[in-house]
């Protein structure tokens, strides 16, 4: 099912949570919602349910006004951040809830809880039906919010925040099994999160929001390339800003105007003594520091009285250095950069 | 080692302390009760004997302990029906002017019973129903909604508003929200509400004294009159058929009554 917002603004007292939202869901897509907390990506997800009203805008479902339902009306299903469980009824009752409030003839309720059940993978947990959600572990209770959602077949899934509860591992193998199940069902979904790194690796389409606007979307590899503005180009990846700007041979020079950011993935560290590759943007640094992440090396490197990051396959000494990003790997925003300054300081 | 046994002597020493406090009065209520002669100044009854336990389990008495039961259990049913829906609206933040409405079910408490109570009387008086049981139950509501509204909004804040909207998203209308999700989880708290109102109309004395005298006696004035008419006797068995519902309850209440009920006590 297509999703159509337009101009969707949202006060709450006088802080607008959305500041005019224009924006297609696409159907049969995941659209992850990335932005950092108050972004307005939660009060979205409420309105798209139907539980906050918009002051201003319209929501469209397959064409269709839905703006003024309320959401009993509309066939969406949310999963809660908390999962939202009911306490007092088994799982089986919670998955059923919807089904029966559909009037479902009893044995459907049955085959369908049990498919639900089947599609979160907790199928093979010998009696979970009768349990209730306190006897469960935090994964599991995930996957039963996740199977009452779904059980319904509801035609858009929101999902808030729904691994935040988790701890690293299971969030990982939760993350992976929605990416799988969103494919297999191909229900249009969105998924809110402040986890740029589980947006990117989840989503179809990504939605990066700040104050209360959609600042950018599109694809995550095109997004994460070529970010359009400092913000996005920060709140995505390990993002260093220079207050710079880039000289004739290359050089990074202190600027007041300058602005250049890069990853810390493309910076290439080499001997103090060392000529810069043809091509590429550089400067000299010196290593403060060198921390083992696993995957990688992360060094901290003091250039221009900034520390800067700069991952590597192996440690870093401390010591001088020469600090070098490929040219096309750097984004300059020094035209922007009062906007920039700016929203760092809001 | 010391320490621990200085511990022990002065956790000896308090709790004998408050054993004595309750079972003092309690022992002198028992032995009263089964004191058939008593002259002053022997330090025990001179006869004992089952004889006022058993008039009190006939006539006037055995009247006021079930007329009782019977105003309290039609007091808790009313004041369940009426602050169930208020306070959930209340809690949900749904009451136009909710912490006024809430405000209002304190203020009788607010001021000194007895006046509150003696305006009342003139009222019922003009409405006939001064004397009558109608007249003690409405009397007993005053104090008892208090006890009902408080315990039954914070039972509601304490679902949370989240399981609800997780059952309307899934379509469940207000209604059906309501009795599924928000009643079947603040259960506790009804049962905990509803034996509070029990006992404050099981007890209540100075309203039901005012409004129900002479035709409606209770236990509490049943008692009253009794150690007036210098009927100690009377008096302590009464007492303790009192106090039994009240312990039994009370620790029904323990379990029912969750911390973050009363704490939620007193928040508009």
């Amino acid at each position: 099912m297509e999703v159509r917002v337009e101009g969707l603004v949202k006060r709450f007292g006088r802080v607008p949570a959305l500041a005019g939202v224009s924006h297609t869901f696409p159907a049969g897509a995941l659209t992850a919602v990335v932005g950092p907390s108050g972004c307005g990506k939660t009060t979205l997800l409420r309105v798209l349910a139907g539980f906050v009203r918009p002051d201003e805008g319209r929501v469209w479902m397959d064409g269709r006004d839905v703006t003024d339902l309320p959401p009993q009306a509309r066939s969406c299903a949310l999963v809660f951040q908390n999962y939202a469980l009911w306490p007092h009824m088994t799982v089986f009752e919670n998955v059923a809830f919807g089904l029966r409030l559909r009037r479902l003839p009893t044995r459907e309720v049955e085959q369908r809880v049990r498919e639900a059940l089947a599609l979160v993978e907790l199928d093979r947990v010998p009696g979970i039906e009768g349990r209730r959600p306190r006897e469960l572990s935090g994964g599991q209770q995930q996957r039963v919010a996740l199977a009452r959602a779904i059980a319904v077949r509801p035609r858009l899934l929101l999902l808030d925040e729904p691994l935040s509860n988790l701890d690293a591992k299971v969030r990982h193998r939760v993350r992976v099994e929605i990416r799988a199940l969103q494919r297999r069902t191909g229900i249009t979904t969105v998924y809110v999160t402040h986890d740029q790194e589980e947006a990117l690796s989840i989503a179809d389409v990504l939605v990066v929001m700040e104050g209360g606007r959609v600042v950018q979307w599109g694809r995550p590899e095109e997004v994460y390339a070529r970010p359009k503005d400092p913000f996005v180009a920060e709140f995505l990846g390990s993002t260093n800003v220079l207050e710079a700007s880039v000289g004739r041979d290359g050089a990074i020079q202190p600027s007041r105007d300058g602005r250049l950011l890069f990853r810390a993935e493309d910076v290439v560290l080499l001997p103090a003594d060392a000529t810069p590759p043809a091509g590429s943007v550089w400067a000299k640094g010196k290593v403060v520091d060198c921390l083992f992440l696993g995957a990688v090396y992360r060094a901290y490197v003091r250039v221009l009285d900034v520390v800067v990051m700069a991952d590597a396959r192996s440690p870093a000494s401390p010591g001088p250095v020469v600090l070098a990003v490929p040219a096309d790997r750097v984004m300059d925003f020094s035209h922007q950069n009062g906007e920039g300054a700016a929203k760092e300081t809001a | 080692m010391t320490r621990s046994l200085l511990g022990l002597a002065f956790r000896a020493t308090v709790g004998t302390l408050v054993l004595v406090a309750i079972l003092g009065p309690l022992t002198s209520l028992l032995i009263w009760s089964l004191a058939e002669r008593w002259h002053w100044p022997a330090p025990f009854p001179q006869q004992l004997g089952l004889k006022y336990w058993l008039r009190m389990l006939q006539g006037d008495p055995l009247r006021a302990l079930t007329r009782g039961v019977g105003i309290a259990s039609v007091t808790t049913v009313l004041a369940l029906l009426m602050s169930v829906p208020v306070s959930y609206l209340a809690a949900r933040r749904r009451l136009p002017a909710g912490p006024l409405v809430l405000a209002l079910f304190v203020l009788p408490q607010a001021f000194p019973q007895l006046p509150v109570f003696a305006s009342a009387t003139v009222l019922f008086y003009r409405w006939n129903l001064a004397g009558t049981i109608p007249g003690v139950v409405l009397i007993h509501l005053v104090g008892g909604l208090v006890y009902a509204v408080w315990t039954l909004t914070a039972a509601f804040r304490a679902v949370g508003p989240e399981l609800e909207e997780a059952a309307v998203n899934l379509g469940a209308s207000a209604t059906r929200t309501f009795f599924r999700i928000a009643l079947p989880l603040a259960l506790p708290g009804v049962a905990a509400s509803a034996i509070l109102v029990f006992l404050h109309s099981l007890d209540e004395f100075n309203g039901t004294l005012l409004v129900g005298a002479p035709y409606v006696t209770t236990l509490p004035v049943y008692m009253y009159t009794a150690s007036l008419g210098y009927e100690l006797q009377i008096a302590s068995v009464t007492a303790l058929i009192l106090m039994a519902p009240g312990v039994v309850l009370l620790l029904l209440l323990e379990r029912f009554l969750r911390a973050e009920y009363l704490a939620f006590f007193g928040h508009l």
